[in-house]
């Protein structure tokens, strides 16, 4: 097995194919090992990771730091509110105090995009992006890839639709250098002012009805509207949005044929998706949590397998 | 040094068929035993004797599975290249059973050593023994010893030990052959 092509997982743009491959094989043993009595391997147990969380996350940090914990590695955990950052430190200065406590590797959540890229040419440690601005989310469309080639048996040949807010959506830019990667055709639905002007340019298709869009589609991935990210209105109200753009089940059971229903969380329950929608037998949402711990530690064990031993 | 062949196809049926006789004096119906076979090459012979096991005791489910030891190595990251995971098959409880680990080849007992802490992993067996299909007696880096030996090898460390298999080489043999040229 030939190891990773980069040192960092910085974005789903600097992975191949073959790349992606790998993770996947090596998430299929994880996956075993997470549904064993003792759900602990001791592979990482030389290794100590620091998750830098500069920006509020819940689920991403909790399976960061589970997938770190089953691999036996040593965890510290920080986040910003409870941090220097707010006392005038530098990125670089904040991440280059905590290796000098002897981290090998560092996962970071930042407000601004770019962020990890820029740390991972300052600093000696291993970079995982768990989420850059708007930019990338790397290990959200490892994930979601994995999940759709879990429950489709593969992702080559596959149609995706992203639904929602793919202006402020990192998840969606990352899923689809992902799914493009391995061979699936994806398609963008949304409001136009939610939807990036030049986004075709990536070879996507782009639609503003979302009755066609999942008609084509065998995987819709239901994006959250991202008020928080969102300095003006968008669209009308969030009523408006739901009627255009929500997923409920009537629709579901309407369509030409029955079609997976993905969300990367958090939901909001009855503005993008309804509960009956959520919950239905179509829906993989909680597959892929799961899935984001065995995938998370595919990531961390490759990486982790580049970093010199040292003595 | 050129190959030697150590045990051919006959002869290899021969210390299967013996392996067995000795499994089944200890294990009687096999009733509070299993067999697991070390991934990635100790899974061929463990397939071999578990067939074997049935058709000589006539019972006709012995509890069989693989193990994949990888992520318990110690020696991550000390090689170029992370190792390749196999796949880990134990669809029954070990908790409480007789486990018969099952290698291809015993060497420096490193892997043994893996085996066991990913084999505890799934609960805590009554005993564990050790089945070598080959034992390379004086090369052990850990105080590991088999309970059931094929066949003792006394090679030099620049030597190897191949034991190929129908299912993957095409023909069941043994070959001794020197890494050193």
């Amino acid at each position: 097995m030939s190891s990773l092509s980069t040192p960092h997982l910085l974005g789903i743009k600097d992975l191949s194919p073959e790349d992606i491959g790998q993770i996947f094989s090596v998430a299929d043993n994880f996956k075993e090992v997470i549904n064993r009595p003792i759900k602990k391997v001791p592979s990482l147990r030389d290794i100590t990771i620091a998750n830098l969380f500069f920006e509020n996350s819940t689920r991403t940090k909790l399976s960061f730091e589970l997938a770190e914990k089953r691999l036996s590695a040593d965890v510290i955990n920080f986040s910003s509110s409870s941090s220097s950052v707010s006392k005038g430190e530098t990125l670089i200065d904040t991440v280059n105090n905590i290796l000098a406590m002897k981290v090998d590797m560092v996962v970071m959540r930042h407000p601004k995009p770019g962020a990890p890229h820029f740390l991972s040419r300052h600093v000696d440690a291993v970079i995982v992006n768990a989420g850059d601005g708007t930019h990338e989310h790397p290990t959200q469309a490892l994930l979601d890839a994995y999940s759709i080639r879990e429950n489709l048996g593969s992702v080559s040949g596959k149609k995706v639709v992203i639904i929602g807010d793919i202006l402020h959506s990192r998840v969606a830019l990352s899923n689809i250098f992902c799914l493009q990667k391995i061979g699936a055709e994806v398609m963008v639905c949304g409001p136009a002012t939610l939807i990036p002007k030049h986004i075709a340019e990536l070879g996507v298709q782009v639609s503003h009805n979302l009755r066609e869009a999942l008609n084509w589609c065998d995987v819709a991935n239901v994006l959250r509207i991202q008020l928080e990210r969102q300095e003006m209105a968008y669209f009308p109200s969030l009523r408006e949005y739901t009627m255009m753009f929500g997923i409920d089940k009537r629709l579901l059971e309407s369509l030409k044929k029955e079609i997976t229903v993905m969300h990367p969380g958090p939901v909001n329950r009855g503005v993008e998706i309804a509960s009956d929608a959520a919950d239905s037998g179509q829906s993989i949402i909680l597959k892929q949590v799961e899935n984001g711990v065995a995938v998370r530690m595919a990531v961390l064990y490759l990486l982790a397998g580049k970093i010199e031993r040292k003595g | 040094m050129k190959p030697v062949q150590i045990l051919d196809s006959a002869q290899i049926d021969i210390t299967l068929t013996r392996l067995c006789h000795e499994l089944i004096e200890n294990h009687g119906d096999f009733s509070s035993a299993a067999i697991v076979g070390l991934q990635p090459r100790g899974i061929y012979p463990a397939q071999r004797i578990t067939e074997r096991l049935k058709k000589m005791t006539g019972v006709d489910h012995i509890r069989h599975g693989a193990l994949d030891i990888t992520f318990h190595r110690d020696d991550f990251r000390r090689k170029a290249e992370p190792p390749v995971p196999g796949e880990t098959r134990l669809d029954f409880e070990i908790e409480g059973l007789n486990v018969v680990l099952v290698d291809d080849v015993l060497f420096t007992g490193r892997t043994i050593r893996a085996g066991l802490d990913a084999l505890l992993a799934f609960g805590r067996p009554e005993r564990v023994e050790l089945l070598a299909f080959i034992d390379r007696r004086f090369s052990r880096h850990l105080p590991v010893q088999p309970d059931y030996t094929g066949r003792a090898v006394d090679s030099i460390s620049t030597e190897r030990v191949a034991v190929d298999w129908v299912e993957t080489e095409g023909a069941d043999r043994v070959t001794l052959y020197s890494v050193a040229d």
